[in-house]
């Protein structure tokens, strides 16, 4: 039985599975070491640490943990941040996504781009901007209070981080239930019309459980990335929170200290339970792929009196959207800005400041992501092709393991790193191997695998491997193959995983904050987050955001147009063929 | 549910469906009788399923009328017009049972939920899926989703059931196989069914009528032998089964018939208002014989340039003086060769004058 499947997959499989050459397996070897030393070990160790008393395994720093009134309260915060963050990205979300389901409507294309706005900055680069627009003395407040004598508590205590957090993560809810819309059948409303179904019960019975699927998988994203999020209750300074605690845990009683680690275990668990509970709400149930037609909704024009409601609303959201991006602007340009609505007068300064003492960190992030992304596409490409060109055993543990880092917070990952790594030093690096640049570069390419490699994954299994086997009956072996064939041919793809992977380490800083100890070791991120901490800092500090979000979008836009470049060529060709 | 309850009929008047400047269905009028099976057939853009769409109310006419069972239904919503869909891809709910996708237009109108499941498991039966109700639709196969898109819509026993290309999503013999058992379901109810396709033998196979349409107009409506045997132009006549068109004269034109001369074969034919003179004859391949040079009956010479063996049959071509020829023959003994010289029979049965 085992022998005919076997013989079946090696059949299916064709002519590049005839077993493993010795550099396929070196390189199978290699990837896999790099895995568990940087992702396995770390995060193993934080484990292990968080159960080990002196005499062996033990729950006490569990009993600990529970018997803390404050860190009750973390636990019960970080949980209700999280499930209000959901709740305010579902108000912003639900309706935008409806909007460009149900209607024809010309407003399609702002929320397209509404979608995207908060992507490319980080929530913690606004966080202070944003205390100084809706903060107890901010822009909003100040001008309600003139005119009304009232003031609406945004941003205090946990409200500040849920309002943050919400207006930066909902785009992950109105992607995902766009797509869910958009690939429901329009025969499915046609038919149930046909059966006599129409108004609120269709809507109940129909459009709503053939969306929920991609709702609930936006949604459980942006439970684990605020739940998991360090740098913006710290910056806010709401620190009881769970992540923030084992932070401070660690940087000020020290890594000995189990509670941080106790805090980890605990923050992985709530993650892996969102996301094994979305996976177990949505399976069998997977709709896109069992509906043939595709088409989304039935459209129809929007009445006058819809139309003034959706304008509305698109403009409120567009204009608290856009309030962190507009708040660093005014602040990186603005002399000082307090308890006034707008800055008092406006100078270039602190980007002379930034430009004067700081290149420094611009350069460090330059070299650490653009390392990091190198490593991605490297790791990326390895992996797709191992897992897709070959017939060694346990290849997809690779891809699996890489995927898993998706679930381990960068705080976490820092922990473990620095738990296992901080007595190792390294010939030509000063200092603890653990807190080097080298070490932040490899963090960084860890965190943010998964993205290079969906990419590269991709890109590798558009290429019909009959080009390869064309290329090795031709006399080239398997790794000429790969280097001079397969590689120039996805290098869109890898492209596009490079620069998404770049980008996105570029504001990384939950493990960063853990992992930089010397400024001249320090990225952009860092040095955005320490100038933030003091008012002097604020303007220099959002200068470095304006332009850490410059490096983003140009990221991102240059992602996004090489993907398109790859696939306007893909297509062209296939019209030639 | 096993006797049919209350077929209606279908009538258009005078109706036309613009989108902006195009015109998807113009003019169009025609009548479906309570108990049959009508086909709309046509190429991909004709217009069919535009018309089926409009008597299921998903589409509103731009001008004239729709009335089934005598009632003006034109403006009126889906869920009010006794007619049930079964759609091309089915649109069964993917997070339903079987049972409760069968069962769906029963309970959305307020069926209690007993009563709706027993004719939900009794509509299931009448097409051979007792035992599936618990099923998902993606643990069926093709053709058991196409049944449950069938139960669906006879559940709710409308006055007329509407088939929109049910077929295309099936592999070539479970679609003969769905095509009888669609038919004689109808039979059996006496159900009132309008059924879309493209495939004209489908459409020959289970209709009671044929309305053929082309660029958004009735190009013929009949019985599938008189559009297969009298075709009313050169595109039913192309449409339907394979056809030569043949170059011919038409001589002592009568009211309703003339005389055709084709090569010199002579032979009486109404002429569907041709004019004396050159005409085009439609020509059908198994009209055609092959016999020796010499043959009294023979009314063309020719030259066979290509020659196919199919088992049952061989097919040639063949160019002559009044074209090129397709020609089915029964005959595979002794099969032509190409290049060989040949003469060709016609029987009067399968041609046709076509309008010029």
């Amino acid at each position: 039985m085992a022998a005919t499947a076997m013989a079946t997959t090696g059949r299916l499989g064709g002519l590049r599975s005839f077993g493993a050459s010795p550099a396929q397996v070196v390189l199978a070897l290699a990837v896999a070491a790099f895995l568990v030393a940087f992702l396995l070990v770390p995060v193993l160790r934080v484990a292990w640490v968080a159960f080990q008393g002196p005499n062996g395994f033990t729950l006490v720093h569990f009993g600990d943990f529970f018997a803390s009134t404050l860190f009750r309260e973390s636990l019960y915060n970080s949980t209700y941040v999280a499930a209000m963050t959901v709740v305010l990205a579902t108000i912003i979300a639900v309706p935008l996504a409806y909007f460009i389901a149900r209607f024809d409507f010309p407003g399609a294309g702002i929320i397209h781009t509404l979608g995207v706005i908060p992507l490319v900055m980080p929530p913690f680069v606004g966080a202070i901007a944003m205390q100084l627009i809706y903060g107890r003395n901010g822009t909003v407040n100040l001008l309600l209070n003139d005119a009304f004598g009232f003031r609406i508590p945004f941003m205090e205590g946990l409200n500040g981080v849920i309002f943050v957090e919400g207006i930066h993560y909902f785009p992950f809810i109105l992607l995902n239930l766009s797509a869910a819309l958009s690939n429901i059948d329009s025969a499915m409303e046609e038919s149930a019309q046909n059966l006599g179904a129409r108004g609120w019960t269709l809507f109940r019975t129909i459009v709503f459980p053939l969306a929920f699927p991609g709702y609930i998988a936006g949604a459980s994203l942006v439970f684990v990335k605020v739940f998991d999020d360090l740098a913006t209750p710290l910056l806010l300074n709401v620190t009881a929170m769970l992540a923030p605690q084992a932070y401070l845990r660690i940087t000020s009683v020290g890594l000995a200290d189990p509670v941080g680690y106790v805090i980890s275990v605990i923050m992985v668990v709530v993650s892996l339970a969102a996301m094994g509970g979305a996976a177990l709400l949505l399976r069998g149930r997977d709709y896109a792929t069992q509906q043939r037609g595709g088409g989304g909704l039935q459209r129809r024009r929007m009445s006058s009196g819809e139309a003034a409601v959706a304008w509305g609303f698109i403009g409120l959201t567009l204009l608290i959207v856009l309030s962190p991006h507009v708040g660093i602007l005014l602040l990186s340009l603005g002399t000082v800005w307090s308890f006034s609505p707008l800055p008092d007068a406006f100078t270039l300064a602190h980007y002379g400041t930034v430009l004067r003492e700081s290149t420094q960190y611009l350069v460090n992030t330059l070299l650490y992501c653009g390392g990091a992304g190198l490593l991605d596409v490297v790791l990326g490409v390895a992996i797709a092709y191992l897992v897709q060109r070959t017939s060694l055993p346990g290849r997809r543990l690779l891809d699996q393991a890489a995927t898993a880092s998706l679930a381990v917070p960068g705080l976490v990952l820092g922990i473990g790193i620095l738990r296992t790594y901080f007595e190792v030093s390294i010939p030509g690096i000063e200092g603890s191997f653990a807190t080097s640049g080298l070490m932040l570069t490899i963090v960084y390419a860890v965190r943010r695998l998964p993205y290079a490699l969906r990419a590269c994954d991709a890109a590798m299994r558009q290429l019909h491997v009959s080009i390869e086997e064309a290329a090795e009956m031709l006399g080239a072996g398997k790794m000429l193959t790969l280097t001079r064939i397969v590689v120039p041919l996805m290098i869109g793809g890898i492209a596009a995983g490079f620069v998404t992977s770049f980008a996105t380490a570029a504001v990384e800083l939950s493990a960063t904050l853990l992992l930089v100890t010397r400024d001249v070791n320090a990225p952009l991120s860092y040095a955005i987050y320490v100038y933030m901490q003091s008012p002097a800092g604020r303007g220099p500090g959002a200068a470095l955001g304006v332009i850490a979000v410059a490096v983003v979008a140009v990221g991102t836009w240059l992602s996004h147009s090489l993907a398109e470049r790859d696939r306007a060529r893909r297509s062209r060709e296939v019209i030639a063929a | 549910m096993t006797e049919a309850r209350k077929a209606l009929d279908v009538r258009f008047e005078n109706v036309t469906k613009r989108y902006g400047e195009a015109v998807a269905v113009r003019d169009v009028s025609f009548s479906v009788a309570p108990g049959t099976l009508v086909t709309l057939l046509g190429p991909s853009g004709c217009g069919k399923t535009t018309t089926l769409r409009m008597i299921a109310g998903l589409e509103q006419p731009s001008e004239g009328r729709v009335l089934i069972g005598g009632r003006d239904v034109t403006g009126m919503p889906p869920a009010e017009r006794d007619v049930s869909m079964v759609f091309q891809s089915y649109a069964l709910f993917p997070h339903m049972t079987v049972l409760e996708n069968v069962r769906y237009g029963l309970v959305v109108s307020g069926r209690r939920k007993r009563d709706a499941n027993e004719a939900a498991l009794a509509a299931l039966a009448q097409v051979g899926l007792e035992g599936f109700g618990n099923r998902l639709p993606s643990e069926l196969s093709g053709g058991q989703q196409q049944r449950v898109a069938v139960a669906r819509a006879l559940v709710l026993q409308p006055g007329v059931m509407l088939f929109d290309e049910p077929l295309s999503n099936l592999d070539a013999r479970l679609r003969r196989h769905m095509r009888e058992e669609i038919r004689a379901l109808q039979q059996r109810l006496g159900l009132t069914v309008v059924y879309v396709t493209h495939d004209q033998s489908e459409a020959l196979a289970i209709s009671d009528e044929i309305i053929v349409m082309n660029n958004a107009v009735i190009a013929q409506q009949g019985g599938p032998r008189d559009l297969y045997e009298r075709p009313a132009s050169a595109f039913v006549a192309g449409f339907i089964g394979e056809s030569n068109r043949l170059a011919a004269r038409l001589e002592q034109r009568g009211p309703e018939e003339g005389t055709v001369v084709l090569g010199s074969a002579r032979v009486v034919l109404p002429h569907h208002g041709a004019a004396e003179g050159a005409i085009t004859l439609a020509v059908r391949p198994e009209a055609v014989r092959l016999v020796p040079v010499a043959d009294p009956a023979a009314a063309l010479a020719g030259t066979v340039t290509a020659a196919a063996y199919l088992g049952a049959t061989m097919e040639y071509l063949v160019d002559s003086e009044a074209g090129e020829v397709f020609i089915v023959c029964p005959e595979t003994g002794s099969p032509r060769k190409v290049g060989d010289q040949v003469a060709l029979a016609v029987r009067p049965q399968g041609l046709c004058v076509l309008a010029a």
